[in-house]
């Protein structure tokens, strides 16, 4: 038997194709993929970065099902103008606990990953109930229904604890009080609010939508919205201990 | 840096792109090799046949 | 009809088997409508209990209203066919690229007039624009590919379709999964990954849908007469395949709770951006590019009625596509904060990468040699040939645009919009449109299509709406990049970002003038695929003869 009528196989044999194509495009996928499991700045913390409050996550979970990702990048690249419009480049820390992660690929909107603090809670309000009604040439969609909407977050323990396992850090005592931790963040009043913030450093706690009766979608997103990218003090952050 | 990204980061650059290389060749070996002309001549047919 | 039943007659293990499998599903579906958290995920569960209930009713039907014995797998010497499903995919194919195309419309008037959000949650944007992309991808897309490789698998191996529910299954079930997937996308249920948008249980359906399809190609692969596989077949078993692992890897997620329609992805930030990419980046090679080059490889030489340009060259497109797309997916991050190495990586693959796309593209071109006269007689031909002109273009500007100094520029922008039009209005739609306009007479034996006039007014005016679309793309994403690190003489931006949002204005009109030229074109299509069947001029010579076997076959 000839070498080249060994070959012949691969061009009659179906099983042989699927393996051949099988290794090609396995080994492609895995050298480049598996390093990134090994990366430091993933698995190391860097200083500040904290999983999200349970109304931030209801939040964010909002945030996807609108599909703001479509418009909206949450990725700032180490170019100048980005920098000097959004402010310091992303870090791979800073979305350690992205599930999904919601860097995005288009900038209809400009980038959110810095967005937190930047404008206020009234400003947000407005905004999302009717973005032309506070930046004219604006072409998002309007979200009146968010306030609106009395945030349904009966599962949030449950989702939590479905993160835990896949190694986010959430304590048995903040799975705990997942729930109760959604209406003491909305409520600055609360007079647990400081607990909450020994559970998740620098949790802003308030009432988001200004309505004191009820915690609404608007509430979490605008949580959420008001925390993105506020984590690390860069005033504090060492640039050469992440050097990738 | 850790040990194993390094490993498995400097494992893409090389072997990676040596592997690749290697299965380049052999594509072009059996593509090419005059001994299969025939037999892709008449594959090349097959969509013209009518049954 | 029990009464005309045999008393021999039993059900086959695949009728017994299907029937049981989907009663379980109905029941399993009812219990979770009954706990399910949030009132859309009821909606899914009773969308799956009924279609569920509605499969074994019409398997149990299908028994007591078939022949005896199973189909045969020739008649008279010669292949007998299983083109049901391949009609039906067909018209589903139909249906869903006029769906998207028109979504697609709406989705570009909304960023034109953003009125026409109206306020609404289903209708805005963000729920919109993953309803189209992926009723025209996995949808339209989706039934193209399905019914052109059961088609051409069978033609090209010259066996019958194996399986008997299974290739049914594969057809039906895949487009319930989209309609899951289309409603989901309204109701807010989604996995927030672009272009695998679908929650954890419409993926788990998938999966099965997906294996059976391969299992049934496979079958049909080894069952057949010729010696060798087509080239053509290459390409749709590596599509098939690839598929498959990418969407198991990309939507490895654990759900919240069985009642609970959302889960969370395993992988998470920089690991879930280069899985991510690494499945939307081969989503691209090995559904939209790989499945229609088999497209490619069967069509434009059966239409040309000439065998391929070269088969030598064909081969080393396969393997080199097939190797250098996989590695190419970190273009879609560069300078995020995805490692350097790997960022480089993908640079130089996908620049490599243009040069087996061109292999392909001067192949398919080539075949015409000899035959370019062919290209003013026969309008469909010349949207196959145009679209192959499109995949070299498409195929150029992506590498150009994996060059980090130009992505810096044209990421995050309408050019990226503008290049994957270039690619799914030019390539994918025009060779699916080609494969669609032979596959209709071939499949109801019709000698031609209705009209060639309307093929050639289909043709003119989608390729006045794509000229519009893409021109109109490029200017856009070109001068919003510019526009975004234009700079002061004293050094500070230009531009605040809502001055960039205002400018892409005109821009915007031009797109959406351009896409209602493209769905004009395929509502021509439809009327003409729709004419063909049902006044088109039959064959008289032998098919003619198979015909009623087939009807009763199905």
């Amino acid at each position: 038997m000839s070498f080249w009528s060994r070959h012949k196989i691969f061009e009659t044999n179906s099983i042989i194709l699927i393996i051949g194509v099988l290794i090609v495009i396995s080994i492609g996928g895995l050298v480049e993929i598996v390093p990134l499991f090994y990366l430091k700045s993933t698995i190391e913390k860097v200083e500040g970065v904290r999983p999200y409050t349970p109304l931030e996550m209801a939040g964010r979970n909002i945030y996807v099902r609108e599909g703001c990702y479509n418009c909206h990048s949450q990725m700032i690249r180490p170019l100048r103008d980005e920098v000097e419009r959004y402010g310091h480049y992303s870090l791979a820390a800073e979305s350690m606990y992205d599930r999904p992660f919601q860097w995005g690929s288009k900038r209809t909107g400009p980038d959110l990953a810095r967005l937190g603090n930047k404008y206020s809670d009234d400003w947000h309000k407005d905004h999302l109930k009717d973005p032309r009604a506070v930046v004219p040439g604006s072409i998002m969609p309007s979200y009146p229904w968010l306030e609106n909407t009395e945030l349904d977050a009966a599962s949030i323990a449950q989702e939590l604890k479905v993160q835990a396992t896949l190694g986010v850090p959430y304590s048995d005592e903040m799975l705990k009080h997942a729930e109760s931790d959604i209406r003491i963040q909305a409520n600055a009043d609360d007079p647990n609010t400081v607990d909450l913030a020994k559970r998740y450093p620098k949790a802003q706690s308030r009432t988001f939508d200004g309505n004191p009766q009820k915690v609404t979608e608007a509430d979490a997103l605008i949580a959420y919205l008001q925390m993105l990218g506020t984590q690390v003090d860069f005033k504090l952050y060492d640039n050469k201990a992440n050097v990738r | 840096m850790p040990a194993a990204y390094k490993f498995f980061a400097e494992f893409a650059q090389t072997w990676g792109l040596l592997y690749f290389l290697a299965v380049f060749l052999a594509v072009l070996i059996y593509a090419l090799a005059p001994s299969r002309k025939d037999r892709f001549d008449a594959a090349s047919r097959m969509p013209l046949q009518e049954d | 009809m029990a009464q005309a039943v045999s008393p021999s007659k039993g059900m086959t293990f695949g009728e017994m088997g299907s029937a049981l499998a989907f009663a379980a599903l109905a029941l399993l579906s009812i219990i979770i409508a009954a706990k399910a958290y949030t009132p859309g995920y009821a909606f899914h569960a009773y969308l799956f209990a009924a279609a569920s209930v509605a499969a074994v009713f019409t398997i149990v039907n299908r028994y007591y209203e078939r022949p005896l014995e199973p189909p045969p797998l020739t008649i008279g010497g010669k292949p007998n066919y299983n083109m049901g499903p391949v009609k039906f995919a067909t018209i589903a194919s139909v249906f869903w690229g006029i769906a998207g195309f028109t979504i697609g419309l709406l989705i570009a008037l909304q960023l034109a007039f953003p009125a026409l959000n109206f306020d609404t949650a289903w209708l805005s944007f963000g729920r919109m624009r993953p309803l189209h992309t992926s009723a025209v991808i996995f949808a339209f897309g989706g039934n193209v590919l399905i019914a052109s490789s059961f088609y051409v698998v069978q033609r090209t191996c010259r066996a019958r379709m194996v399986g008997d529910i299974a290739p049914w299954f594969v057809v039906l079930g895949y487009n319930f999964f989209i309609v899951i997937a289309g409603t989901g996308y309204l109701l807010g249920i989604t996995q927030g990954k672009e272009y695998a948008e679908p929650e954890w249980y419409a993926d788990l359906f998938l999966t099965i849908v997906w294996v059976t399809y391969f299992l049934v190609f496979l079958g049909t692969v080894m069952r057949r007469k010729e010696p060798h596989i087509y080239v053509a077949n290459w390409f749709y078993l590596a599509f098939i395949l690839t598929i498959a692992v990418l969407h198991l890897g990309n939507n490895a997620a654990i759900p919240v709770s069985i009642f609970s329609p959302k889960s969370y992805i395993v992988w998470s930030g920089v690991q879930d951006a280069l899985v991510q990419w690494w499945y939307g980046h081969n989503a691209v090679g090995f559904f939209l590019t790989a499945g229609f080059l088999a497209i490619m490889y069967y069509f434009i030489p059966k239409r040309a009625e000439r065998p391929v340009y070269s088969y030598r060259l064909s081969i080393i497109h396969f393997w080199s596509l097939i190797f250098m797309y996989i590695w190419a997916g970190p273009h879609h991050l560069h300078y995020t904060a995805l490692p350097d190495w790997a960022q480089t990586l993908g640079m130089v693959f996908s620049v490599m990468l243009w040069m087996p796309s061109w292999g392909g593209m001067i192949n398919g071109l080539m075949t015409l040699s000899g035959a370019w006269d062919k290209l003013r007689t026969d309008p469909v031909l010349r949207l196959m040939v145009v679209s192959v002109a499109f995949y070299g273009m498409a195929t150029f500007e992506g590498p150009l645009m994996s060059v980090k100094a130009v992505n810096s520029l044209s990421h995050y922008t309408d050019w990226t919009i503008g290049h994957v039009h270039a690619g799914a209005l030019g390539w994918v739609a025009y060779i699916s449109f080609g494969a669609i306009y032979c596959l209709v007479p071939w499949l109801w034996n019709k000698k031609e299509l209705y009209s060639m006039k309307a093929v050639s007014w289909h043709f003119w005016i989608s390729t006045l709406g794509i000229v519009l679309y893409i021109s109109s793309m490029w200017v856009a994403g070109i001068l919003q990049g510019l526009m975004w690190r234009a700079y002061t003489s004293l050094g500070f931006l230009e531009y605040s970002f809502i001055e960039t949002v205002e400018a892409m204005n005109p821009f915007y009109v031009i797109r959406a003038l351009g896409g209602a030229f493209f769905v004009a074109g395929s509502l021509i299509m439809a009327w003409n695929v729709w004419k063909t069947i049902s006044v088109g001029e039959a064959v008289e010579e032998a098919p003619q003869a198979m015909q009623p076997v087939l009807v009763a076959a199905e």
